[in-house]
């Protein structure tokens, strides 16, 4: 089974974003990239699939600028076979990767589909279950374990509840959550034997799919900031405060 | 224009998160209708007809619904949809897993996780764990959008009087099967909705630690949260964290013990009306957004908090 894994590449998680002076959007200029945390992990999913004997061939794509390279790279040398490079100069929206990811899924025949459950630059979480809604597939969301037991995946879903157990059919789309796994560094020969894995590079009109934004970005504003408060000397005067200054117990 | 709402419930109770969405709804204007759909939930559409403002009830009751499965409650709710100019969910789990499925069907670019409505098209809604407002507009016929419920105060429980209406199934999909729950018990209040959190980090250095902070908790009637890195190591339940990638709270008094203050542990909890910082590092960045600092051993400066409430 073919498995395929979407990555994105977005600021990287450390770096303190900053809105631009004309509001147009966050500044990407010199700022550090990286790889979408979620993104990873299933990187690292499919990787141990592929050890495990499950999964035959593990396809890494991303839609995104000529760096996204870089990002397909990264996971190359997580031991990802090859990569699938969608140009674009926009940043798409949700229901556009999908419709391109979707052309991929099927011109590659791919089995099982593992994404982040969300991008940390537009926090969206929509992308897998579009997608799964596209190819009329299952969906196993924020996943925490997952188990292949013959034409179906047990899954463990993170919910805000607690857990939730569910089969699901194959093939299927799984978006994973943090406690998956915990995802490897990338040994320098693994680094160096990823620079001659495959990076096959095609456009969204290759793909036959419309793009065309539906939503406009009218601003993008700094939210207010919070005003640092006060120290206090001891939990007596924290009490005091909260009763009387606060009023909150 | 009138705005279908799903409900939030468990066949049996409408959730809260349900009142912050329809609130979101009156914030767009029209007619609010509210979609429960479930299995035995005639209940449930009891309680979602005596919502304030709500003027129907739509309820489909059928055994494929009973699990909230996307597989099958997205059909159902983009067969609706063309009766409506908005389709809003809660930004719950179980809303960003079903709704956006729905909007793939209809050919929707969904809004996800909305904190403003400036107009019908018009939304505000956080991005980069909160570092940022978008203000977008949709062109989309038919907006489907996820509602931030600390960011819309809740309508009333009571005062409505909705026609409940039968909708037709739409039937099982036969993806997909429900096998257990595993929902974490607790007498305390709901995490998001708690008028008083108190949460945990690293700096807890186990789950048994935790008791400390469920006497103080029991005390105040507050609920209990925890970073990503307490829950991580496996000292509480993943429903237990706070931020970008877990839950937002917004609570009148929001307790972090133990917490460095990382961006995204942030993005989860800095909408609380009054921050207190417990944190032996009088540089963690906790403290740059706390209302009131506490440099201490957080194991003496517990348990004299539990001692001083009395
Ligand atoms: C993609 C992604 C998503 C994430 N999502 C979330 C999320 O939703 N929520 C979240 O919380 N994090 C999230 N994180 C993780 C986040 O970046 C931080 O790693 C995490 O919040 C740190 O948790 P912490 O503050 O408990 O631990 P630490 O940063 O290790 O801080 C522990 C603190 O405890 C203090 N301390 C230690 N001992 C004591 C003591 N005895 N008394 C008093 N103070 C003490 C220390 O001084 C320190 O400040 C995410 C990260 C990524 C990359
Ligand atoms: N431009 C992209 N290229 C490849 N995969 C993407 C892209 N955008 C989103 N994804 C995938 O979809 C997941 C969820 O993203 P989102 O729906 O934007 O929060 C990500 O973790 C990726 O797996």
């Amino acid at each position: 089974m073919k498995v395929l894994v979407p990555i994105k590449r977005v600021i990287d998680a450390n770096v303190q974003v900053r809105v631009k002076a004309d509001q147009s959007g966050v500044e990407l200029t010199n700022v550090k990239m990286a790889m979408n945390p979620f993104c990873e992990i299933a990187v690292e999913q499919a990787v141990r699939m592929k050890e495990a004997g499950t999964a035959t061939e593990v396809v890494l794509v991303s839609v995104g600028n000529q760096s996204a390279q870089e990002t397909l790279r990264a996971g190359l040398a997580m031991g990802a076979d090859r990569g699938v490079h969608v140009q674009t100069d926009d940043d798409l929206e949700p229901l556009a990767v999908a419709k391109l990811l979707k052309a991929v899924v099927e011109k590659e025949e791919a089995g099982l589909v593992v994404l982040g459950k969300q991008a940390i630059d537009g926090d969206n979480n929509q992308t897998g279950q579009m997608l799964s809604a596209l190819l009329g597939w299952s969906q196993g969301t924020f996943i925490s374990e997952m188990e292949l037991a013959g034409d179906t995946v047990k899954v463990t879903r993170e919910v805000d509840g607690g857990l939730q157990k569910v089969d699901i059919k194959m093939p299927a789309i799984l978006t994973v959550d943090l406690r998956l796994n915990e995802p490897r560094f990338a040994s320098l020969p693994n680094i160096m034997k990823a620079k001659k894995k495959p990076i096959d590079a095609m456009s969204a009109a290759d793909l036959g799919v419309d793009v065309a934004p539906r939503l406009k970005v009218l601003k993008v504003e700094e939210p207010a900031a919070r005003a640092a408060g006060v120290k206090v000397a001891n939990v007596a005067e924290l009490v005091d405060k909260l009763k009387n200054e606060a009023k909150v117990i | 224009m009138s705005i279908l709402v799903i409900a939030e419930h468990d066949n049996a109770e409408l959730k809260g998160s349900t009142l912050n969405t329809v609130a979101a709804a009156n914030a767009i204007g029209g007619d609010v209708h509210i979609l429960v759909a479930g299995a035995g939930c005639g209940a449930v559409a009891e309680q979602a007809a005596k919502v304030a403002g709500v003027s129907k009830v739509l309820n489909a009751d059928s055994a494929e619904y009973e699990n909230q499965l996307a597989e099958n409650v997205a059909p159902l709710i983009a067969k609706l949809a063309s009766g409506y100019s908005h389709v809003l969910a809660s930004a719950t789990t179980n809303g960003k897993n079903i709704l956006p499925r729905a909007a793939a069907l209809l050919d929707v670019q969904q809004i996800s996780d909305i904190a403003g409505v400036e107009s019908a098209d018009t939304f505000v809604r956080p991005i980069y764990a909160g570092n940022a407002l978008a203000t977008v507009q949709s062109s989309d016929s038919i907006k489907l959008i996820t509602v931030r419920s600390t960011a819309f105060e809740a309508v009333a429980a009571e005062g409505g009087s909705a026609a409940v209406e039968a909708a037709d199934a739409t039937g099982d999909a036969g993806l997909s099967s429900f096998v257990s729950a595993e929902l974490t018990k607790s007498d305390r209040p709901e995490l998001t909705s708690a008028g008083i959190v108190i949460s945990g980090g690293r700096g807890m250095q186990s789950g048994d630690n935790f008791a400390m902070l469920e006497k103080v908790a029991d005390k105040l009637g507050a609920a209990v949260g925890a970073s990503r890195a307490a829950v991580d190591a496996g000292y509480v339940p993943n429903d237990y964290q706070v931020g970008q990638t877990g839950k937002v709270v917004a609570p009148d008094l929001y307790i972090a013990v133990g917490i460095s203050g990382a961006i995204q542990h942030l993005a989860g909890m800095k909408d609380s009306k009054y921050i207190v910082a417990i944190n032996k590092d009088e540089d963690a960045p906790i403290f740059q957004v706390a209302d009131y600092g506490l440099v201490a051993d957080l194991f003496d400066a517990v348990p004299a908090l539990e001692a001083e409430l009395g």
